[in-house]
Parts: C-alpha cells; structure tokens; sequence
C-alpha cells in the first residue's frame, strides 16, 4: 500500500540550472541587426520587425497604432485585399501590434513558405499608401468597437487608472477618444511612417525552423538599401502628470452587477534594484494562483472569479495595479482585504514554507516559458530592446532563489503604503 | 506526425504517453468523459462547478495547489459542454508530484461543505462577470435555446441560471463524483522529457488501486431535424445593433464536420475572407463579422455573428449576409481559395503542435472521439473535401429552414 498522505519527493528549484539559450547575430548589408535563434523541431518560423514606432513618439494621439495598422492596408501596387490574400493563401499570420515605445510586424508561417512570403512582408514595411478610404473604414469600426467597450466597466476602469498613474497626457496614460480618431488625417500617417519605419530603426528577431538561406533573402528584401533613408529618433523624457486626489467612485452602468476595482501606484522601472526583488513580492502578493489575494478574496471570501497584482514592464516609470472584478455589493470590502493583506506584508515576515513555494513556483514558471525557440527569442527581445543582456536576466534568477524574507518585508514597508495607493471602483 | 504510446491499465484508465526529449517539461492531462450535456436540465453548470471544487483538497491532501507549486508546477482545468479537462505544467524531474496529486483526487475528494460553499460564490461571480455584466453577453445562452429544442446543448457550460448554481448541494456533489469521476471514464495523457516505462510504473503505482467504477453510458436527448427558420427579438441597453445566425452542423467524427469548419474559414477566416471583404470593408454594414462553430462532438452550430454600422437597417445586414451565403450555395468556390483555407488549417495544426501542453490535450481530447491517432489524421480529413463537397455542404447548412436567427437591438 502506497502512502498517499507522503509527498513524493521533489527536485528543489534553486537545484534547477536555469539557462537562456543564446542567440546568433546576423547584420545585413544596410547594417539591420537580426537575432536568431534556431530550433529543428517543428517546421515552423516567427520572423518580427521592430520599430521605435510607439505612442511614445507621437504628436496626436493614436497616430502611432493608426499608422502601424494601416500600413499593411495597401501598397503601390497591392490592395489590402491582395496583400491578405496573398498572406492567407500560404496559411501565414501576419500581424502587426503598437506598444508605448516599439511598433512590430509579425510574420508566422511554415518553413517551406517563408521566400514566398518575405516580398509581401517586405511590401508593407517599405511601400505601404495609407489609402483614405482604409482610414475613413478604420476610424468608423474603431469608433464603434470603442462604444461597446465603454460600457464594459473593467475598460473603463483601466483607462481611468492608468491616467491616474502617469497623467492623460503622457503615452502612457493617453486613451483613445472618439474626437481623437476623427481628427487622423492620412497625411500624418505618412509622416509618421516615414519618420519612424527606416532602415536604420529596424531589429529583426527570428526563430524557429529556418530555411537554410534565411539570411541572403533576408539581405535580399530588407538588406539591400537604406529604405526610407536615415533617420535619427530621439526619445524625449516627458514629465509625468499623476492625479492629486487618490480615491474616485465611478458609476458608468446603473445597473452594473459587479465592479472594477483597481488599486495603483508609481514604481520604479526595471533598472531600479528593487525591480527584480519587487517581482517576487508581487507574485506572493497577488502574481499566482496560490497568492495572499487569491487566497483571502476568492478562495475564503468568494468575492471574485480572479484577483491579480502586476507590475507594469513600462520603460520610463512602472506601475504597481491590483485589479479584480467583484460583486458590486462587495467591492468596498474587497478594497479593505487589499489595504490589509499589504498591512499583513508589513508587520509580518512571510513564512519560509511560503517563499520557498514562490522560489519553485517561479524557477518552474521561467522554465516553461523557456521551452522553445519562439519563447526564447522572446526573452532576448525583451533584454534587447531594453538595453540589456543576460546578465540582467540571471541576477533575476539569483534574486528569485536567494532574496529573504527580511527584505521582503522591507520592501513591503516601503512599497505598499496604502497612502501611496491610487483607489478606483468603476460599476 | 506526433507519436505516442498508450497501455490500459486494468481499472480501466487509459494512458497515453508522448515522448519529447527536447523539452525540460512534463504535461500530466486528465480528461474526464463528462459536460455539460451530462447534467439534468434542472441542475445546469454543474459540472463546471464541479470543476472548481476538485481544487478543494482530495480525500489524503488537504490542499491541491501548495504541493504542486513547490514542485515548480502550474495547472489549471476547463469544462466544455462535452468535457472536463485537468492539465498539470511542471519540471520533468518532479512528475511523480503530479501523479501523487491527480491520483488521490481520482480516488476520492475531500467533499468540504466550506469549499462548496466558497466556489458557488466564486462561479456566480464568474457568471456575472462574463455573461450578465458584458454587453451582448447573454446572447450564446439565447442563441443555444433558440436553436436546441431537445440536446443539452440548449445551454452553456456555466449553467442556464444563477439560481442552479445557487442550489448544488454537497449530495449531488457526491453522485456526480461517483458517477463521472472514475477511471473507467477518465483519460490520461502524460508528454515531455518522460519514458513509457516510467509513466507505466507511476500510473501503476498512484492509479492502479483505484476502482474503476461503471462506465458511463451517455444516453442523451436527440435533436431533431430543423424544419421551420426560428427568429428573435432582443432589445437590450448596448451602443450597437447587432445580428447573429445560427445553423446546425455535424457531429465531430462526422466527415461531413470538416467541410462545415472549411465553410467558416472561407466565410471569415481571415481578413481575406468573404464576409469581412465584401460586407465590412466593400459594403460596410457592418464593423466586425465573424463566423465560428462549436467544434463540439455532437452535432454543434456555425455561428455568425456582425455588428452592425450605425445607421444601417438590419433587414439590409441580413440580406448582405444573406447573399454571400447565397452566393456559396450557388458557385463552385475557385480551386485556390480552397487551397487557402487548407493551407490555413495546417499551418493552425503545426502551431498548435508545438506547444507541449497543446499536444497533450489533443491527444487525450482524440481518444475520447475514438482513438489518439486521429490527431495524425487531421489534416488528411481536411485534404479529402472538395469544392462539391463544399457547395454541396453550404446548400444543405445555409438552408433557410435550418437557420436561427437574434436580431439584437440597441435601445432599452
């Protein structure tokens, strides 16, 4: 008869070897670095092209998302049609995303389709034509998609915090308004194109199983001339804004059988050296499934579906945001078992049955998301394009395996100050 | 091509193992041959609620999650209207953990009154969250009753209504245990940096005592033929009109299934495809268009589902609808865009394999239609349909007496 009572023994995470598979560095003719890391498993690629084509950069608002989502809406000589045609005919996603400081165009295909879908890639990076008609379809949809969206109140609920946070005129705390998509002109699209999508702007990450000449049809479509010309983009700091009063009620349904509620504040960014040491505390406080939030709120008060904790990865200034949707009759109770679990991080040094857990639980999650060439080149993007390199990603792991309980509460004590908190339910 | 093992063990459980060298994981997926379309109609959501409270502690473990976590490990569960699926993520080297976990909760629960209690709330909360507090976010439910008059596909997997929830007793928590929850009826896929000879032995060692409990014969309501278009009104406080058609399919072991998903690739896979060019971007009636099906194992529903661009009438939207729909039934579809949206479907399939998790779930999920190798053969499905077969199919689907239509007004 087996013990079932008796833990099978386990392999402890600080024994795991944690290893971040390196990658190759190519430069193209023009001088585009391209970071590659290969796999041979399965006969598939992920081939992305970043930009310094973010919000941060533009003028008006939504120009920079407006302008990423347009380009592949037409060419000089295909119609978006065409170019989605051709795409789809070979099986292949072609999609495109706008964050704060990077804009990307992202290419999943097969192996055996990739020379046929690198000119059309190349198309929409180099020709695209910002038709009116693309814009004025754009603008309508956006709009509508934008009214349902509002009456949702977790929506509205994110775009108030993060104003709150850093200010509605700074990137990070701008949102989208209907005046602001009706005032998008094609003209400052194309500007903003040209600007931002050259040469010399432009970081290749590939992964996967590639073809064997992947870097002479990569010098072949984007390699071989200074496309768009040079341009040197400077990232101005821009002041931060946030909102004097910290605690707001915000009825946006009457009848709303939940509520949105948000609690906020301003962190340090990734180069700070309480970063790494705070990712840890915030997965205790409310990063997993096994967490002090989920713990009391859901699974000994049943107050939500879910309740999370999040550090932003914002680059200038991050954020620290507990979010969760509760009963709207419970939403101010569920506000006061937040301020107490901080409270509890504070005056009490969490248990070492408890930190070692996290330990585990957070080497066994990198590991994870280790597996695999695509994941791996995620990795790299991120430390790349944050100016960082391995180095930063294993003293995260050397911190995750060997932080203390001591400094987790004096991180607490300095950190989660209910008086620094920004407080929002939106029903 | 995924290869796999697969023994029985003499309770009954059947396990499959696939071997990958190249990973540092393990993926444990238990899959239990019951849905939502095994519950009474007066007892809807169950087995979904059931789902939470198999993270309530088993009969010999107090608490599921701690020990999992500590091994460096993650899970989590979703329940369909056909199954319920378990999946555990965790370092290769600790799999026994999970082995130890997913055994003693197949052996028996803890069946805890405070636990019960606690994950009602947390449901209704789910439910609020999703479907009563979004907006359009009753309309599946709508949709599912108004073109089911018999199968439990009449509602969705979080249940018809709060009050079902509301009143689950620990007794039916018990029965349903009992009766679905035994290894007779259960499926385990174990993938990663594993052995077969290693998997045998642990199944063996934690899953071997358990009783293998009576299998369950599924004997459901059968749906009759649509023979008359159904129609319904909503109106209801959201900033858009919207519309949605639905129309009866196939069984998923049906050949017939696969010319069904081909049809919902043509008609809105992708931003090439037939509905979203010509009906948001030519014609723009409407500012989003989708169209979906179940991809259940009993016969399911191909939905489509727009909203509509302000100012456009919805007898305008329906007939542009209607008339690409007409348009299938009438031509041939040209041999290219055929070969689209099946290069289409192996691209999905070669993502979808990559993910360690992904294979381990659809090798469980293939046994349960019949038999893992299937998963082999999927492509090979999707090969053998033809254009006749597609405007065969598209007569026979978009036929006006098997359609189910909500007009979804705004306005109060």
């Amino acid at each position: 008869m087996i013990n079932r009572s008796q833990a099978p023994a386990i392999k402890d995470a600080v024994d795991f070897e944690v290893l971040l598979k390196p990658y190759e560095l190519f430069k193209l003719d023009n001088g585009i670095p391209v970071y590659v890391v290969r796999s041979e498993e399965q006969e598939t690629v992920q081939l992305e092209l970043v930009f310094p084509a973010g919000s941060w950069f533009e003028s008006e608002n939504l120009i920079a998302s407006a302008t990423n989502f347009l380009m592949k809406n037409g060419t000089s000589k295909h119609s978006a049609l065409e170019i989605n045609e051709m795409a789809e005919y070979y099986g292949a996603y072609l999609n495109r995303a706008c964050f704060h400081e990077n804009a990307t165009y992202t290419l999943h295909c097969l192996t055996k389709h990739t020379p046929d879908l690198l000119p059309i890639l190349q198309e929409v990076i180099l020709d695209p034509v910002f038709p009116e008609e693309e814009l004025s379809t754009f603008v309508q949809n956006m709009k509508q998609k934008l009214a349902v969206n509002l009456t949702k109140c977790e929506f509205v609920a994110n775009r108030h915090i993060d104003k709150f946070l850093f200010g509605e005129f700074h990137p990070y705390g701008r949102v989208s308004n209907m005046l602001a998509y009706d005032a998008l002109q094609t003209e400052s699209l194309k500007a903003f194109y040209k600007k931002h999508y050259t040469y010399n702007n432009c970081k290749i990450f590939i992964a996967g199983n590639l073809p064997a000449n992947i870097i002479p049809l990569l010098n072949q479509y984007f390699g071989s001339t200074k496309w768009n010309g040079e341009e040197h983009i400077i990232r101005p700091e821009l002041p931060l804004l946030p909102a004097e009063e910290k605690k707001f009620r915000i009825f946006n349904d009457e009848n709303g059988v939940q509520g949105a509620v948000r609690i906020a504040r301003p962190f340090p960014n990734r180069y700070h050296p309480d970063f790494g040491k705070m990712l840890v505390l915030n997965t205790i406080f409310g990063g997993y499934f096994g967490s002090r939030l989920m713990n009391n709120i859901r699974e000994e008060k049943g107050y939500t579906y879910g309740i999370h904790s999040q550090i932003y990865n914002f680059r200038q200034m991050s954020g620290i945001n507990i979010q969760t949707e509760a009963g709207r009759d419970v939403c101010e109770a569920t506000v006061a078992e937040v301020y107490k679990e901080m409270e509890r991080m504070q005056k009490e040094e969490i248990p070492e049955e408890e930190l070692s857990l996290v330990r585990n639980f957070m080497i066994g999650s990198i590991l994870g998301d280790l597996d695999g060439a695509f994941h791996v080149i995620q990795r790299w993007k991120n430390l790349i394009l944050n100016d960082l390199d391995e180095n930063y990603f294993y003293n995260n792991i050397r911190i995750i395996k060997t932080i203390t309980a001591a400094e987790l509460q004096q991180l607490a004590q300095q950190y989660y100050n209910k008086e620094d908190f920004y407080e929002l339910i939106v029903i | 091509m995924i290869h796999f093992n697969r023994f029985t063990l003499e309770n009954g459980l059947r396990v499959i193992v696939h071997e990958d060298t190249t990973t540092p994981m393990a993926v444990v997926n238990v899959l239990y041959d019951v849905g939502a379309r095994d519950e009474n109609p007066a007892q809807t959501g169950f087995a979904h609620l059931f789902e939470h409270l198999m993270f309530g502690g088993s009969v010999n473990i107090p608490d599921y999650d701690e020990p999992l976590q500590m091994a460096g490990g993650e899970n989590n569960a979703f329940t369909t209207n056909d199954l319920t699926n378990y999946y555990i993520e965790l370092p290769a080297e600790n799999l026994e953990t999970a082995f130890w976990l997913e055994s003693d909760r197949m052996l028996s629960l803890a069946f805890s009154e405070k636990s019960l209690e606690v994950q009602r709330k947390v449901v209704i909360e789910e439910f609020k969250e999703h479907y009563i507090n979004k907006p359009y976010g009753d309309v599946m439910h709508k949709l599912r009753e108004l073109s089911y008059t018999n199968h439990p596909y009449r509602w969705q997997t979080i249940g018809k209504e709060l009050s079902h929830v509301e009143n689950a007793q620990l007794d039916d928590v018990k029965n349903f245990f009992f009766r679905h929850y035994r290894p007779i009826n259960a499926i385990l896929a174990v993938a990663g940096k594993v052995t077969t000879e290693q998997v045998k032995a642990l199944a063996e060692k934690w899953f071997g005592d358990i009783p293998a409990g009576e299998k369950y014969v599924r004997n459901l309501p059968v749906e009759p033929a649509q023979n008359a278009a159904k129609f319904l009104e909503i109106r209801a406080k959201v900033p858009l009109d919207a519309l949605y058609k639905a129309y009866h399919i196939y069984p998923r072991n049906d050949q017939r299934y696969y010319a069904a998903d081909l049809i919902s690739d043509i008609l809105s896979g992708g931003g090439s495809s037939r509905l979203h060019q010509v009906l948001v971007k030519e014609k723009k009636l409407f500012s989003h268009i989708d169209c979906a099906h179940f991809g259940s194992i009993d016969a399911g529903l191909l939905c489509i589902e727009g909203k509509l661009v302000k100012g456009v009438k919805m007898k305008d939207a329906e007939k542009g609808i209607q008339e690409e729909l007409e348009k299938l039934q009438q031509n041939i579809i040209p041999e290219r865009e055929l070969q689209k949206v099946k290069n289409r479907v192996e691209s999905m399939l070669a993502f979808e394999d990559m993910g360690l998790l992904s294979r381990a779930n659809n090798l469980a999920f293939y046994e349960l239609l019949g038999d893992a190798a299937f998963m082999n053969k999927e492509f090979e499905n999707y090969e053998r349909v033809t254009k006749e077969d597609i405007h065969r199919e598209a007569q026979i689907i978009f036929n006006e007496k098997n359609s189910n239509t909500i007009h979804y007004y705004a306005g109060n």
